[in-house]
């Protein structure tokens, strides 16, 4: 697998993240994703394969157009996305726990 | 004996705020100093894909923070800043919170420090935002979820057995 194609790293640029910002609330065509941003068109489209390869976008043709949205399994009831949600927090305080637990044992 | 504390998220549907609560096997004290003390701060706020860094953090009414995350190439992946409006020691504190380059608008944040028993403590974290659409786009974005993702992917590649 390509390394390149990591989720994560797909999210850590920020012009990714503006465009699954922008097409969170309405499927958008290339075009007008492009049209919000300075980057050269086919950065853009980079972009939107990125992010299509690593399934946070999908793609859906209408008539002769391609628009983009965000995968419809992301994009369920609110109980659905918030266990990733609740689950980085999870990991946050669990780290925090285990942090203090060792600064509270080196002072006792 | 270490009872399971899980991280508690209340989201409603229609509002524009989210409540998280959690339970520690930590005296009041020291889940204060985890938010309070920068050193500590960005020790927490890290991942195996960020490194957090503190660059200004004045723990204070009317003071003001700037957090900052960079990947192992240095590049900075997450920027964050808010300002303080109350710091009461063991017991609350009020802020905002903005995340840099990124069309979010600004939260504000109300953190609640409980004692439960001498060696236990709570936090009540009330988060509200803009507005309801701006709090279900947030929740909505798979960040999380993808972080998990690389996070199992990263478990995959250094344990390759398992």
């Amino acid at each position: 697998m390509n390394l390149r194609r990591d989720v994560f790293q797909a999210i850590a640029d920020p012009t990714r993240r503006a465009i699954l910002l922008l097409v969170a609330s309405q499927a958008l065509t290339a075009g007008a994703i492009a049209a919000n941003f300075d980057t050269a068109r086919p950065t853009v489209s980079k972009h939107l394969q990125i992010l299509t390869e690593c399934d946070l976008l999908e793609q859906q043709q209408t008539g002769r157009e391609i628009y983009y949205q965000t995968n419809a399994q992301n994009m369920k009831a609110i109980a659905d996305f918030i266990e990733p949600f609740r689950q980085m927090w999870d990991d946050r305080f669990n780290k925090l726990e285990n942090i203090m637990q060792q600064y509270k044992n080196t002072k006792a | 004996m270490s009872m399971e504390r899980k991280t508690k998220i209340t989201a409603e549907d229609g509002k524009q705020d989210i409540l998280i609560t959690r339970e520690f096997d930590l005296p009041v004290e020291l889940l204060f100093k985890a938010h309070a003390d920068p050193e500590i701060l960005k020790q927490w706020m890290s991942n195996p894909y960020s490194i957090a860094k503190v660059l200004k953090f004045e723990a204070k009414k009317h003071g003001s923070y700037q957090l900052e995350s960079t990947d192992a190439q240095g590049k900075v992946v997450f920027s964050s800043n808010g300002v303080i409006h109350e710091f009461i020691p063991n017991e609350k504190i009020i802020r905002t919170f903005e995340l840099g380059n990124a069309p979010f608008g600004v939260q504000l944040e109300v953190y609640e420090f409980e004692q439960l028993t001498d060696g236990t403590s709570k936090l009540n974290m009330h988060v509200i935002y803009e507005s309801v659409a701006l709090r279900d786009q947030l929740l909505k974005l798979p960040f999380a979820q993808g972080i998990n993702m690389a996070h199992n992917r990263m478990q995959e590649i250094l344990n390759p057995s398992k």
